[in-house]
């Protein structure tokens, strides 16, 4: 109980600090931390995505970065099709362009669903190190798509040049898209502890733990673990569509399997099935890379030797070192 | 479309065939025996690639660069066993894909230190710089030709060195029971090490031949990587048979994709597009291709039973 309530604050602390960050330099006029807050606001929620799968369903995706980047795309394509006046389909059915973000989030949760969908419901049937593999495998067939098919510029990208318009609020400004990124990223760490609170939760981390069992007692994992890999991909894929606007830019390295590696550190750095490590892992992530980046260019050396050291010797995380061992497996 | 340029494609297939199964012989060796999905496998290449290529450089001999390759590969792969791979023989796969993922970080960085960010180019030896005449005209360049023999010369050598020898027989005991084989007295850690340098060699051997075709680059490994993981999980993980057999099938299936895909979407379609769309697909077949095997086969065409 004692664990559970020094990881409860510490959670508190991580998310008030992540909010004060932008606030300090919003105050100081320092505008490009706030900038930086929403790049972490934003990995972290595409590493949230992630943890759902891998942290409490067990299933280590090496392909996230396909969700993401298909989010991305969604909103991308469809605000630069509104910013030309041209249409993205005329048949069969008559689609726009949009500049709406509740239409373009819709896309990129919609389009980011049905893939996951797709390529769950093939990578489900293995497990194991076939599914790392057979993950990274589509993620890489989505990679070679978008480079090799010219309607959107293909290697190049495609710049944006509005952000788009939510009713009430102004995202061109950094603040007000800040706190965008921020309350969504806290509705999608909400969502994750009511859906592993739920029966289907305790379903979930079943079929993590023994699949066998789960079936024995009348329930098929299949589905369950399906139906968590699609909402997995689906709040990963809402990143990208933030990350496409934040940066006004989609190009196919945002499906990188780079990406989809980093994504996997988020979530490792901070502790794997920790509600707030993905949020722990993103910060130190950026903060790493933005010290270390400040000294010399050659800091990705010094990365990887720091995530070396931590997955060899602090297993668990931050989070798990700050906290203790929450989980008992 | 003349049967010389199908016969040619044939031959590219075969190459690059052959060239992914020497990558993915090694990789599924090291998972088969130490059950370690390694990553920086492709970083490996990447250091036989430039050692080649620099050595090659200093002293004006292809050969002399080869042999340099795979001494500095096989270097490199028994060095990182000692200080980090077992380390992860224990660890779930997860941790393994991390600290792999964090050594291509540190390869990536650490070649770019040594050798420059420049590309390095590696030239075919002069002997090897003809062509063969192919039957039915046109000609098939003597260094393909040569990757070829190599990698059926690979293939052989494994085959017998696995089925034929102490150090194969140690190895086949490692992959169906670790803790037996080290009961009776054979030294695991070295063993281990010795397994680990051969895949490394291996890799290295497919980066220095491939080095002489393409620039010599830091990032070189990853496409091959992932296109030697696709192999091993067609041909099922462990498998070096499989990985022989799914190498072959992915090098025609990419290989022909590229070359026959967009004269076939053609028939239907304007130039301009049947190209754009014959490229896409063809970029994708051979991820086509796996997930068809998966989903028929979810543990590859030639599953090893644990």
């Amino acid at each position: 109980m004692l664990e559970m309530r020094r990881e409860n604050l510490l959670n508190a602390g991580i998310a008030l600090l992540l909010l004060a960050v932008p606030l300090v330099a919003w105050a100081i006029d320092e505008t490009y931390y706030i900038t930086v807050a929403s790049r972490v606001a934003i990995l972290a929620l595409a590493g949230v995505g992630l943890n759902l799968a891998l942290g409490f369903g067990g299933m280590v995706s090496f392909g996230h970065a396909a969700f993401f980047g298909l989010g991305g795309y969604a909103a991308g394509v469809l605000s630069h099709h509104a910013f030309e006046g041209s249409a993205f389909m005329s048949w069969p059915v008559m689609i726009d362009g949009s500049d709406s973000t509740l239409t373009l989030w819709f896309a990129a949760l919609l389009l980011s669903g049905v893939v996951a969908a797709i390529i769950g419901a093939i990578s489900l049937r293995t497990t194991g190190v076939y599914f790392i593999m057979i993950t990274l495998a589509f993620a890489q067939m989505i990679y070679y798509l978008a480079i090799s098919l010219p309607t959107y510029n293909g290697e190049d990208g495609l710049p944006l040049y509005l952000r788009s318009n939510l009713p009430g609020l102004d995202l061109s400004n950094d603040l007000t898209f800040f706190f965008v990124c921020y309350a969504l990223l806290l509705l999608a760490i909400f969502l994750s502890v009511r859906i592993v609170g739920s029966r289907f939760g305790a379903a979930l981390e079943c079929a993590r733990q023994n699949e066998n069992r789960l079936s024995a007692i009348g329930i098929a994992p299949y589905p369950v673990k399906l139906t968590a890999f699609v909402l997995s991909a689906m709040i990963t894929g809402l990143a990208g569509a933030l990350f496409v606007e934040l940066n006004g830019f989609v190009s196919p390295s945002i499906l990188s399997w780079h990406l989809s590696g980093e994504i996997m550190i988020f979530v490792i750095l901070g502790g794997v099935g920790r509600f707030y490590g993905p949020i722990v892992g993103a910060a130190l992530f950026i903060v790493l890379e933005t010290v270390i980046g400040g000294y010399t260019e050659r800091w990705q050396l010094f990365l990887g030797v720091i995530l070396l050291g931590v997955v060899l010797f602090a297993r668990g995380g931050v989070i798990g070192l700050l906290a203790g061992k929450a989980r008992h497996d | 479309m003349s049967a010389a340029f199908i016969f040619e494609q044939l031959l590219n297939s075969l190459q690059l065939g052959v060239m992914l199964f020497v990558m993915a012989a090694g990789l599924t060796l090291v998972f088969g025996v130490m059950g370690l999905i390694n990553l920086a496998h492709g970083s490996l290449y990447m250091v036989g690639a430039f050692f080649c290529a620099w050595v090659a450089g200093e002293t004006g001999s292809f050969w002399i660069g080869l042999g340099a390759g795979l001494v500095a590969a096989a270097a490199a792969g028994a060095i990182i066993e000692m200080l980090v791979m077992r380390r992860l023989y224990d660890r779930d796969h997860l941790d393994q894909v991390l600290a792999t993922f964090s050594l291509i970080l540190i390869f990536n960085e650490g070649t770019r230190w040594v050798f420059g960010a420049q590309p390095l180019y590696l030239d075919i030896p002069d002997a090897l710089a003809t062509s063969v005449p192919l039957p039915g005209g046109g000609g098939y360049p003597l260094y393909r030709l040569m990757i070829i023999g190599f990698g059926v010369l690979t293939a052989v050598g494994l085959y017998l060195l696995i089925s034929r020898t102490r150090l194969g027989m140690q190895i086949r005991a490692g992959e169906s029971d670790r803790e037996m084989i080290g009961a009776l007295g054979v030294d695991i850690n070295t063993l281990y090490t010795l397994v680990f340098a051969i895949g490394a060699m291996l890799a290295g051997l497919a980066g220095a031949l491939v080095g002489a075709l393409q620039s010599v680059e830091v990032g070189m490994g990853e496409p091959v990587l992932i296109l030697a993981f696709v192999v091993i999980v067609i041909g099922g993980i462990g498998s070096i048979k499989g990985a022989l057999i799914g190498a072959i099938l992915v090098g025609l299936v990419d290989t022909l994709g590229r070359a026959f895909l967009h004269q076939l979407f053609a028939l239907a379609l304007p130039p301009a597009e049947a190209n754009g769309y014959g490229a896409a697909l063809a970029s994708m077949s051979i991820y086509l291709l796996m997930a068809i095997v998966l989903a028929w086969r979810p543990k590859g065409l030639f599953p090893v039973n644990a």
